[in-house]
């Protein structure tokens, strides 16, 4: 199988969805580039280069570059999904949430409920988010758990470009309104891709470890050090299951639940902030459902409760990795009763 | 009120300031040197000069992403300014803010900002401020032509204008937000927006220190005899790419080398104060050579500099005891 970067497999998946579909377009500030200008057309394809080529072959028609007011082109998607486009809008870092939460949340999301069932709201917004690209403060948040909390809303956050490709399928061609994460130090990360289109299901948790000791339930970029440090840890024999959940939104709680029971001990990774974040959330369904199963205290490695620092010395500090996984898991791997 | 011989100097060694600055920064972000996103403000020094040379401590800015220049003429430390873009200890923010975020409230710079359109708002917080405080300061809110596209910044027009508030709106204009032209994304104009909410406004080339810093004399004088707000379009042009690395494709061949050429901020103003015989060469070139050393100095004592460890990572997250 050709092997294709996280870039690489959301520029196929949106032309690949284009062809599929002609009410599937594009917005997004600079996500071709060049609009109005006299030089090069298309030089940007968004400030990481992920749209880049798309316009040309489809069109400024369906391409939209927008002025930066994203509360009113992220509003202007929302309403135009609800009238039959099936819009997928850039919102070019989740930390601009800021200005247009209000369409998403108030609503994207509420339409269908509110209007008893009568409306149907084909929205994609694809945004970036993390830390790690020294970006500091106001570009590298998480906030998915922001998202997760607004019924309506489906949240989805691949965590390499195999599952970038199939899950983006799977949100355009969704009819309820989808956050689809891209994790923004991940788009040179290589995996084998498929040429053809294909969809990879909601709310299916991908088990990529299995092990007998400890389940680490890990989102995004966070599963690839989870699975990083079990492979560390097989040697020191401690074997992990490591589990991929894909959507936070709707959340595979089958799998969640399973895996946990299995080990009885439980190490949750989540890159967001430690309140109200993933991690309390899986680990309160743990207290509810598995408790008798539990042979430790549930254990989350996360960011901390601060804004993320611009400077490398302390951002590297912030950012949980491979090492504080595997200490967790030692941690929780010899606690017990 | 007149520009002194004092004055002239003042804001020609801030212009020199700023674009050494960006240029230093600008080659040690091309070697590898410096992490993160930098947007720098070479080429637009006569806009932020030329407005803040009416300002002191008791007024407030609000800059962009582009914040470099807008530090420098407001008065803060370029030594601390270039720790905190190396995410030093002993920066501006203890490192923890970087170029987009450098700030210092004590000179009433209130920070570079990482949203575009964040800025607005909180000029009309600090010119409520000021108003109620009877501080006699203004606040002013610098905005991109991207920017000026946020209803953020409808809004704090409006709020200005209803409030009555000692703000001013200057525009910087340099043609492109990102790679997206202007003349394409802005509807209408700047100064008929500012005409719809009622706000005098002024229509300056933004190149010209003496234009722009004519029109905020005006603009400053009347906030600060509770005549409300103005707005000022400064239009000008950035000489880097939009953020460090951008290959700056979307420009014509040639557009930035004859901007340069014909309308660079700093020789305009050699040429009009030597013409005018307020300052002479030598006196300015003397101002080049002390710009360029301090530069060298303090980028060589920021690369030295100490970063900061863990045991910041979780101050200043709250006031009092959390
Ligand atoms: C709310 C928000 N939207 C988008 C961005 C990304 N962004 C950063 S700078 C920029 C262009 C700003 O253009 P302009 O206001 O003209 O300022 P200039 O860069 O030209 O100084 C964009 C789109 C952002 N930082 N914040
Ligand atoms: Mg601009």
């Amino acid at each position: 199988m050709p092997k294709k970067t996280y870039r690489q497999a959301i520029n196929e998946a949106l032309r690949q969805e284009m062809e599929r579909d002609h009410r599937v377009i594009l917005m997004g500030e600079d996500i071709s580039g060049g609009m109005g200008a006299p030089g090069e057309q298309d030089a940007w394809g968004g400030p990481l280069g992920v749209t880049k080529g798309i316009m040309p072959v489809f069109t400024r028609d369906r391409v939209l570059d927008t002025p930066i007011t994203e509360s009113a082109f992220i509003g202007a998607a929302a309403g135009a999904a609800a009238t039959g486009l099936r819009p997928v809008a850039e919102l070019m870092f989740v930390d601009f949430m800021g200005v247009c939460f209000d369409q998403i949340f108030n609503q994207a999301a509420k339409f269908k409920y509110m209007f008893g069932g009568k409306a149907v709201t084909p929205l994609t917004i694809r945004t970036m988010y993390g830390a790690g690209f020294r970006a500091a403060s106001q570009h590298s948040q998480c906030l998915y758990p922001l998202f997760t909390h607004i019924p309506g809303l489906k949240v989805a956050l691949p965590s390499n470009a195999y599952e970038a490709k199939g899950l983006l399928a799977t949100a355009i061609r969704d009819d309820d309104p989808v956050m689809f994460f891209e994790h923004k130090a991940m788009y040179d990360d290589e995996a084998e891709v498929p040429d053809e289109a294909y969809t990879i299901p909601f709310g299916e948790a991908n088990v990529t470890r299995e092990g007998d000791d400890v389940t680490i339930i890990a989102f995004g970029r966070m599963v690839n050090f989870a699975n990083e440090a079990a492979d560390n840890l097989e040697k020191s024999g401690i074997s992990c299951t490591v589990v991929d959940p894909r959507t936070t939104s709707p959340l595979d709680r089958d799998t969640i639940l399973e895996t946990c029971e299995e080990t009885g001990r439980v190490v949750v990774v989540d890159e967001a902030h430690p309140r109200c974040n993933m991690a309390t959330d899986i680990a309160a369904m743990c207290a509810q459902e598995i408790f008798g199963a539990l042979k430790a205290p549930v254990k989350m490695v996360t960011g901390y409760h601060c804004p993320v620092p611009f400077s490398p010395a302390l951002e590297d500090l912030y950012v949980p990795n491979a090492a504080k996984i595997e200490a967790a898991v030692r941690e929780v791997a010899g606690k017990g009763h | 009120m007149q520009l002194s011989r004092d004055d002239l100097l003042e804001a020609y060694r801030k212009m020199r300031m700023i674009r050494e600055f960006e240029d230093a920064v600008h080659e040690e972000f091309s070697a590898g040197n410096i992490p993160g996103f930098v947007h720098l403000y070479a080429g637009e020094e006569a806009s932020g000069v030329g407005v803040c040379m009416h300002l002191d401590d008791r007024d407030a800015i609000a800059s962009t992403h582009r914040g470099h220049g807008h530090c420098i003429a407001k008065n803060c430390d370029e030594r601390a300014m270039m720790f905190e873009i190396f995410g030093r200890k002993e920066g501006l923010c203890g490192g923890k803010g970087g170029s987009m975020h450098i700030a210092d409230m004590s000179k009433g710079m209130m920070g570079a900002n990482g949203i575009v359109g964040g800025g607005p708002p909180l000029i009309c917080g600090a010119a409520l401020s000021a108003k109620y405080l009877k501080t006699g300061g203004v606040a002013i809110a610098f905005v991109g032509d991207g920017a000026s596209n946020q209803g953020t910044t409808f809004e704090s027009y409006n709020l200005a204008k209803v409030w009555n508030l000692p703000a001013i709106f200057v525009v910087e204009d340099n043609g492109y937000a990102e790679s997206t032209a202007s003349k394409w994304s802005v509807a209408g104009s700047q100064v008929d927006r500012a005409k719809g909410f009622g706000m005098p406004s002024y229509d300056v080339d933004g190149h010209d220190f003496f234009a722009v810093w004519e029109a905020a004399r005006e603009a400053i004088e009347r906030a600060r005899n509770d005549g409300g707000p103005s707005l000022i379009h400064s239009r000008l042009n950035r000489y880097y790419g939009h953020f460090e690395g951008d290959a700056i494709s979307y420009k014509a061949p040639g557009e930035i080398e004859k901007v340069k050429a014909e309308k660079d901020a700093i020789m305009l103003f050699r040429n009009r104060v030597s013409e005018a015989g307020l300052l002479d060469g030598p006196a300015m070139d003397a101002v080049d050579k002390a710009c360029r050393e301090r530069i060298a100095q303090v980028l060589a004592e920021a690369k030295a500099g100490a970063m900061p460890t863990e045991a910041d990572l979780l101050t200043d997250v709250y006031t009092s005891a959390y």
